[in-house]
Parts: structure tokens; sequence; C-alpha cells
């Protein structure tokens, strides 16, 4: 039922020879035909998708709760939350359970979970965006690995009145 | 060991010894004479200070210290009781209050003296005594004039080494004493205070032996008073002192022994042969009497002769031992939530049973009804054991008023009634503050000055009252005073003016709808700030922090009558008892507090009004909610079918929640949907159902 960090440290392993001392360390997710990364010190559990019990009156990208271990998490469509078209179910689908500052823990589908990959400072790129690109804002980084860009989020700023 | 092990008894004990003398002290200012308070306090607060010296704190010794000396005073009946000491004497507490939150948030009393207090109170003892100084003579007053634990020493059995300390010690000089020292019989903690003592003695003497041995004392092995003998440079008088300021050692007895009187030397000597030959290591010490000399030519027989009866004596006098132990809060909310899982555990166990139906046995379904009447039960115990009086909250409104009554020159008083009445742990911690904002807008904007008092005829004295009572599976707390009831026409105006509501709005309103007003942020009638009420913040605190528990708050008022403010809580928080029920494809729960009845409706008997749909049930017209069109779902039904409808009631308003299908009643685990979800109205929580899947709790409340 889960993937949870054991399966992420055995990625970790394969990849982790590579990663320098520095380095910060990132999940690589899929979603549509593009790659992003989850600071993986952020990531408390990567769950198979499950059922998630909708409430009613809530923004769209908010899917619903999920059941992890006793304790209720909520489940955010990254999708959804940037505009993109809704999720598609599939086998590969994953629930990336994250820890919050403020929130706690909170679930994200995505289409699929990739790999690890370690990122050294100088291949982190920060973004600035002007205001006005509201549904941007959830990336503040792009990495480089392997020479392709993966784009980094900051959930941090993922709440519910940003919508 | 360290005192700091015994902060945290400290700091319980003190808040306990700062309430008793609120408490008291509110006592003693409407009954200036009481010979039993007086002693109340003045025992109080010498407690307080033995605790604080103990610990420490100096300050806060100095300034108990002061205030005890002006205590023995009343008691001496050499000052009278007057309203300027009564208000010093409040100063005074919430001097010491200031230092004990000092010490709980920086374990340090902080550095104000509090010379002004000190001074006041100095004045008061030599304005009404003269210069005499009345210090410490109180302490030990009481000690030598109440009936002693015995000479108990002289039952001490010695060793040779010991004994030889003794000689060596007294060649020098120095003197012996005997030490009894007795603990106060509702003490819990006697380990703690006999170390305590140890600690006290130990700054003046050198303790030789201690009766029990010192590690029984500290394991706690001795039954209400333990025996010491020490050899000291200090008068007995200073160390019996040290010994009493501990807190809880109801009496400290001490004397010195005589060894160096040549007749008991011969003793020593003459049964240190006897004892010898009977191959015998310890003897008695004897004492300088003549009947304790006789004892000890039958070492065993005579001290058996008059302990044992002391012991009777001791016995018969004992109370039924209390037994209760303190218990971290945080073992016991561990404790529920493990009873919590226990109950989804079961509720999974439940539903495989009812699933595979065919081919499960009698037995088994048997033993299923049994664990779930064992985990019913053990839910209610735990809930029992975190329930605790609203007392602790409520005591300190009192004083509260008091200082209001002073404050807004108005004569108040506030009658309680159900102090006792009990209340989850974590509620009742959260209840202090509402409760007071309560009391304080009703001190303020409720009660009416005293000429408008007199115009009304009413009673020039003001009362507020603070019921409390269970009412089935709700604890309800009312704040009622006589005073002048909500106006709703300035209520009303001052909405319109802060844009609140329009004109036309505001002339559709009920006087209820009015009223709840003013529970929006920000709105205050009061026509002037105080300091008291009147900021607008208050009511919309009290409500969301009164919801924020799953409660309910109501206003009743009469204008030139007073108002009645009532609060609505649940008795538990975490497990409740729910109906299920399902509403298109999804499940849901109602918690069964809420529910009336359950109704199978023909859809003919619905009918529109002001087009709402309602229903004509028992003389009572009931509006219908549709739980699909709510929670946006498609209903399963067909039109035509009879509808099935949870008939749910808050307050004196009812509804008729409309579903699909019921599964039946369950007890729940009430999760939160945690901090992420935070705007969701008639959402109150989430549960988890025995497939492991989630069901969502609806607030009836909220969809009334």
């Amino acid at each position: 039922m889960e993937v949870s960090k054991s399966t992420a440290q055995e990625l970790l392993v394969e990849e982790g020879k590579a990663a320098a001392e520095a380095s910060i360390q990132f999940i690589v997710i899929r979603l549509g035909e593009e790659q992003y990364g989850i600071d993986i010190r952020n990531i408390d559990n990567i769950v198979k998708m499950q059922s998630i019990t909708r409430i009613p009156k809530m923004p769209d990208f908010l899917k619903g709760v999920i059941n992890m271990r006793g304790e209720v998490i909520p489940v955010i469509s990254i999708r959804r939350k940037m505009d993109l078209e809704d999720d598609v179910i599939t086998k590969l689908t994953r629930i990336i359970v994250v820890k919050l500052e403020q929130e706690g823990n909170v679930g994200f589908l995505v289409d699929e979970v990739k790999e690890v990959v370690a990122l050294s400072a100088n291949e982190i790129e920060k973004i600035t965006y002007n205001a006005k690109e509201e549904k941007s804002s959830l990336i503040n980084a792009v990495g480089k690995h392997n020479g392709e860009l993966i784009s980094l989020f900051d959930l941090n700023t993922i709440s519910l009145e940003g919508n | 060991m360290d005192v700091n092990q015994y902060l945290e008894i400290f700091l319980d004990e003190t808040k306990e010894h700062l309430q008793n003398l609120n408490t008291q002290i509110l006592e003693l200012e409407s009954d200036p004479e009481g010979e039993d308070t007086v002693n109340e306090i003045f025992r109080a607060a010498h407690s307080l200070k033995g605790m604080a010296g103990t610990m420490g704190y100096k300050r806060m010794q100095n300034l108990t210290h002061d205030m005890e000396n002006v205590f023995s005073e009343v008691r001496n009946g050499n000052i009278k009781v007057q309203p300027k000491l009564i208000d010093v004497l409040f100063q005074c507490l919430d001097a010491l209050e200031e230092y004990t939150d000092n010490i709980q948030n920086n374990a340090d009393e902080g550095t104000n003296d509090n010379e002004a207090l000190i001074k006041q109170l100095n004045d008061i003892l030599n304005g009404e005594k003269g210069a005499s100084s009345p210090k410490e003579e109180a302490a030990p007053a009481p000690a030598s004039s109440e009936p002693v634990g015995g000479e108990k020493w002289n039952d001490i059995t010695l060793d040779e080494s010991q004994i030889s300390v003794i000689r060596e010690a007294q060649n020098q000089g120095k003197k012996v004493y005997g030490l009894n020292v007795v603990v106060q019989e509702n003490c819990i903690l006697k380990a703690a205070r006999a170390f305590l003592v140890f600690k006290a003695v130990e700054e003046m003497a050198e303790i030789i032996v201690s009766m029990p041995s010192a590690q029984d004392v500290e394991d706690e092995k001795f039954d209400r008073d333990f025996t010491l003998i020490l050899l000291s440079d200090a008068e007995i008088d200073r160390i019996i002192t040290a010994a009493e300021s501990v807190s809880e050692i109801e009496k400290a007895f001490g004397a010195p022994i005589l060894l160096e009187d040549n007749e008991s030397y011969r003793k020593i000597e003459a049964s240190e042969k006897a004892e010898a030959e009977e191959k015998e290591k310890e003897k008695e010490l004897p004492a300088e009497t003549a009947a304790a000399a006789e004892a000890h030519a039958e070492p065993a027989a005579a001290p058996a002769q008059t302990a044992p009866a002391k012991q009777d004596v001791k016995k018969a006098s004992k109370p039924v031992v209390n037994r209760t132990v303190r218990v971290d809060i945080e073992k016991l909310d561990s404790l529920m939530n493990l009873v919590s899982e226990l109950i989804i555990a079961k509720n999974s166990l439940v539903s495989v049973s009812s699933q595979e139906q065919t081919n499960t046995n009698s037995a088994f379904n048997e033993q299923i009804e049994y664990l779930e009447q064992v985990t019913t039960n053990l839910h209610e115990s735990v809930m029992k054991v975190r329930m605790v009086p609203i007392e602790s909250v409520v005591n300190k409104f009192p004083r509260m008023i008091r200082d209001l009554s002073k404050k807004l020159d108005k004569k108040l008083e506030l009658y309680m009634t159900g102090e006792e009445t009990e209340l989850d742990r974590t509620v009742v911690d959260e209840i202090g503050d509402p409760l007071m904002h309560l009391l304080r807008n009703s001190a303020d904007h409720g009660i009416e000055s005293a000429e408008l008092r007199a115009e009304r005829g009413k009673p020039s004295v003001g009362s507020i009252f603070l019921d409390a009572y269970q009412d089935g599976n709700n604890v309800v707390i009312e704040v009622r005073d006589d005073g002048n009831g909500i106006d709703t026409d300035a209520v009303r105006d001052k909405a319109i003016e802060r844009g609140s509501i329009t004109p036309e709005q505001a002339a559709n309103m009920t006087e209820k709808e009015i009223i709840n007003l003013l529970f929006l942020p920000s709105f205050s009638t009061a026509k002037k700030v105080t300091d008291v009420s009147g900021r607008g913040v208050g009511l919309d605190v009290v409500r969301s922090k009164i919801e924020s528990l799953s409660g309910e708050v109501e206003v009743k008022s009469k204008l030139g009558e007073g108002s009645t403010w009532t609060i609505r809580l649940p008795l538990t928080l975490a497990i409740i008892q729910a109906l299920m029920v399902v509403v298109g494809d999804e499940k849901y729960a109602i918690s069964l507090g809420s529910i009336q009845t359950l109704e199978d409706i023909q859809p003919t008997d619905v009918k529109l009004v002001q087009n709402k749909e309602v229903i004509h049930l028992r003389g009572q017209v009931i509006p219908l909610i549709r739980l699909n069109e709510v929670l946006d779902v498609e209903s399963k039904k067909a039109a035509d079918e009879n509808l099935i409808v949870v008939i749910v009631k808050k307050g004196d308003k009812m509804a008729g929640l409309v579903i699909d299908e019921l599964i039946g009643q369950q007890e729940i685990v009430i999760k939160s949907l945690g901090k992420y979800i935070k705007q969701c109205k008639f959402i109150s929580g989430a549960t988890i159902l025995g497939d492991g899947e989630i069901a969502l709790i609806l607030d009836a409340n909220a969809l009334i």
C-alpha cells in the first residue's frame, strides 16, 4: 500500500553515490509531460492512490481527504492548482505527503514518481516572478540535471486563500 | 537530589494556596470576625512562605513573611480587618501571582521587590500596634503549645560507631538534639517533604541517625513522622523553625539529648555489656528520665509498650486515606488516543464480520458484541478520568467581580451554583476566557449605574449569576444578570452606523437576529471604551471559542430586566455516538446528540411555504433541507419515492435533513480535518470507518 520512505531510499542509494555532499536531494515527479522536483526533506511519505473522500464546497484543487495511518490528510491536485487539466488516475498515480510549515501534513497528487536526484547549489537557479503571475508562484527555482530542466516546487506557498 | 525536581509541585501548590488565599480573604472581607478564616489564611500564608524559602525564592519569601506578620496580628486581635487592609492583601496576592508566573515561565521569580507593598504591610503593622515587632513569634508558638509527637529519639537504636560520633562531638562542645517531624495527614508526597526537611536541617546541623533510615524515608517507607538525631552548634528552636517552614509539615518537636550525664553513661555501658552477651550489636539509647532508664533494663518490652499505644491513638484519628494520583494530562491524552484507535479497530472487526455473514458462527458474533461492550465501557471510564469540576476555573471569578465592582464603582454580587459540574479537562481549560468575557460584559454593560437602579426600583446591589448544570449529554453554563438587558434599538442603530446592515435589512430583522449582531467581530455598544470591556473584541471571540469546542452560545434578554447568556457544551469531544447515513454515494455521520427522530415522509406531504419545502409533523412546521443539494451530490432516489428525513434540533429550532439511506448507529472517533482545511461550515470533522475509509461528520447545528 505504501511506497513510503524505503523505496525512496532505494532510489536514493542508486543515485546517492553520485550525490555531492553539499547538494540537495529532490524527488522528481511527472505531471503530464513535464518534470518537477520536490525537496526530499519536506516529504513525509509517498503513498499509492487510494480512495479520496470528497469535501463539499471546497475549491476544485482540493480533492478531499485520505486516511494515512489514522491521520486525516487533505489531498491537493497540483494540476488543478496550476490550472492544468484534471488528474487522470492511473497505476502510476501517487500521493506525496509533504509536511508544510504552517498547515501540517498535506498530500499532493502526482502522475508518477520517477527518481531522486541530487542537485548542487550551482545547478539550482532561483527565479523571481512579478506578483501577477499567481499560478506560477508554486515554482521558486529551476534545477538542471543531465541536460534536462526540472522545475522545483515551493509547496509552502500552497494555501487555500491563494485560490 | 535537587530542588528543581520539586518545581512542579511547588508551582501546583503555590497556585492552590494562592487560590485558597483569594477565596479566604474574600470571605474575610464579608466577615471580618471569622476566626476560622483568619486561621486558614494564616496557615496558607505560612506554607507559602516556607515553600518559597525552601525553593530559594527570597523575594517571594519576604513578601509572604510580611503578610504572615499581618495575619498573625489579625489573629491575635491586635489589628482589625479593614477595607484598606483587604485591598493591600489582594495586591500582595497579585504580586505573588506575578512571582509564580515568572517562576513558571523562566524558573526565576523576577526582580520586582514589591517594596511599596511591603512598606504598606509594615505601615499597617506599625500603625495598629506601635513599634513592637511580632517577627516569627507566631511560627514556633503554636508548635510548642500543641501536644508534641513524643521524644521518639529515645527509641532509636544506635550502633557503637554512632555512639562514639556523638560522644566525640559532645567533647568538642557541640550539642546533640533529637528531632521528631510529623507530616500532615493528607500530604501527598511525603518523601519530597522529608527531603526538604532534611535539606533545611542539614544547613545548620549534621544528621547522625534517622529513623526510619534516610533511604526508607526517601522511598516513602514511613507512616507520618520520622525522627532524627542531630549534631549542631545552632539552637534547637532554629532547627525546629526551619523544619516547620517546609510545606505540609504538621509539626516538629525537638529537645537536647544529654549524653554527658554520668548516670546515662553508666546505663549505656551497662546495656552495652548486656547486649554484647546476647551478641547484639544494637542497643537502646537511654533517656535522661528515670522511667526511660527503667525501660532500658528490659530493652524490648518498654518501648514496645509506649510506642504501640501512641500508634493506636494515631490510627484511630486517621481519616480514610485519600486514594488519588496526580497524572500528567498528556498521559491521559495518549490513553484517550489509544482508546480511539481501539474503537476504530473494533469497528473494522464489526464491518468484517458483517460482510462475511454467511460463514461466521454465533460464538464469534457474541465475542464481537462483548468486545463492543468493553470498548464502550473503557471509553466511558477514560472519559470520566479526564473530567474535572469547573470549580478550578470559576473560583477566580468572585475575586474578579470584587475588583470590577471597585473599578466600575457599581455594587456587584456574584452568585455561583454548580461549581462541581464536571467537564472534559481540555474544555475546562478553554472555557475560562469566554466566561470571563461574559461576566465582564454583564458587569460593565449589563448592570446599570446605582442611580438608574434606584430609579427603576431595583436593589442597589446588582446581581450576576453563574449557574452550571448537566443536561443530558451536554453541560450548560448560564451567565445571568438583573441589569439593563440588551437594547435592541441601540444595537440596530449601531449596526447601521457601522455599515454591518442596511436600514432596509434592519427593518425586517427580528429581535433575535438583532441580538445575534452582537456576535459580529468588532461590535461593541458601550458608548465609551472602558478598561473592562468595550474594545470591540469579546463576544465574537466568545462565540468562536465556544464553537471550536463544539458548543453553542445563546442570549435571551429583556430590556430593563436583564439578560441570560447560555453556553451549551458537549460532555465529550473525541468519541461520539453517531448515525451513519448515505447521501448520493457518500457516507456521512450525524451526531446522535442533535437528532430528534427519524421520519418516513411521502413526497405528497411536502408543502411549500414561502417557496421553501416544509413538512407538517405532530403540529409543527419543520423546514426540509435536502442534503444532496447542500453537499452537491446527486441523489440516488427517484422523486416519487418516500423521503427518509432525519429531524434535528438546535435550541428550539428544528429541521428535517433529507437523506438517501440509513446505515445505522455507530460509535465514531472524531478526527480533525487538519489545519489546512479551515472554512468548511457544516462539516465538523471526519471519522475513519471500519474499512479504513473516511466519512465526514455533518454539523447539524450549522445546517439549521
